[in-house]
């Protein structure tokens, strides 16, 4: 059996990651953008404590503590930002989201 | 002694004891892409949140055979107990009746999906072309006192060891809360109705 390597964990996060940005690209219901966001956020996390594996220190298990507090603050203010916008539009499309359109 | 337990104890003695098989390494990372996948395909928001959990649980996982147990432990707790039950109110408040009939995708979905694919082919050969960078064992942390090392790292606690400098990411730390309570800021000032 292969052992596991950092490569492994790599694919799996490069995996998330693509996940998320399709996601983010073809997804209309904002809350499943965010919900993408948060998964592209969680594979940069796991490439970060796959390399603080590799490397042999914490520097990167601490970082991604930072980036999952990063991940709170965005998820409050985006999902803030929708219902201020569902109050305004009823509508929680992104393609219809096109109040700045000029 | 029957031979499995014999290597699997030789295993452990040589210095490279594994957390677990890479079955389960398998297993999690299986589990994370395929209910990855029905985050951005399910139709439901609820079920999209509740496929993203079983992510987040997952990874969590991940953590626990990469010897992270904090960083296991700030994901189930941050994550799947404190942002998903956020994203699920956010959820129950907008009207999942009316989008739940409409359109998934939209129109530019078969350009994204290449570019995305572009992406991960990318990301693949990138790393298969620079493997010889990763060593094929890793080298194994200290694990017994992550969590205090951690903590010392972030707000200079009191650490056995003395492996690390004590609150080097004090002022990061800092910064960090300063951003959360921008956030709590901006959320309320922009969910209220009226200021």
């Amino acid at each position: 059996m292969v052992p596991i390597t950092t490569f492994h964990y790599l694919v799996v996060a490069a995996a998330l990651f693509v996940l998320g940005v399709i996601g983010v690209l073809t997804r209309r219901n904002v809350v499943i953008v965010l919900m993408s966001i948060e998964l592209i956020l969680n594979a940069v996390n796991l490439n970060l404590v796959a390399f603080s594996r590799m490397w042999g220190n914490l520097h990167g298990q601490v970082f991604s503590i930072f980036v999952t507090v990063d991940a709170a603050a965005e998820a409050a203010v985006g999902l803030g930002i929708l219902i201020a916008f569902f109050r305004n539009k009823e509508t929680i499309n992104v393609d219809e989201i096109d109040l700045l359109k000029w | 002694m029957s031979p499995a337990i014999n290597s699997a104890v030789s295993t452990i003695n040589s210095g490279m004891a594994p957390v677990a098989t890479p079955w389960f390494f398998y297993a999690l990372a299986g589990l994370a892409v395929a209910s990855g996948v029905a985050v951005i395909t399910r139709r439901n928001a609820v079920h999209a949140a509740l496929a993203l959990i079983v992510t987040l649980l997952s990874v969590a996982g991940l953590y626990l055979m990469l010897y992270a147990p904090f960083v296991a432990g700030v994901q189930i707790i941050v994550y799947a107990g404190g942002i998903m039950v956020l994203f699920l109110f956010v959820i129950m408040l907008v009207n999942i009746e009316r989008s739940s009939k409409e359109r998934r995708f939209n129109r530019m979905w078969p350009v994204a999906l290449a570019a995305s694919c572009a992406l991960m082919a990318l990301f693949v050969s990138a790393f298969v072309k620079g493997r010889a960078l990763f060593p094929d064992r890793m080298i194994s942390l200290p694990e017994s006192s992550n969590t205090q090392q951690i903590a010392a790292m972030l707000y200079g606690e009191v650490s056995k060891t003395g492996q690390y400098r004590m609150g080097q990411y004090t002022f990061a730390f800092e910064i960090a809360s300063l951003l959360l309570l921008v956030a709590i800021l901006g959320a309320v000032i922009m969910t209220k109705k009226k200021i």
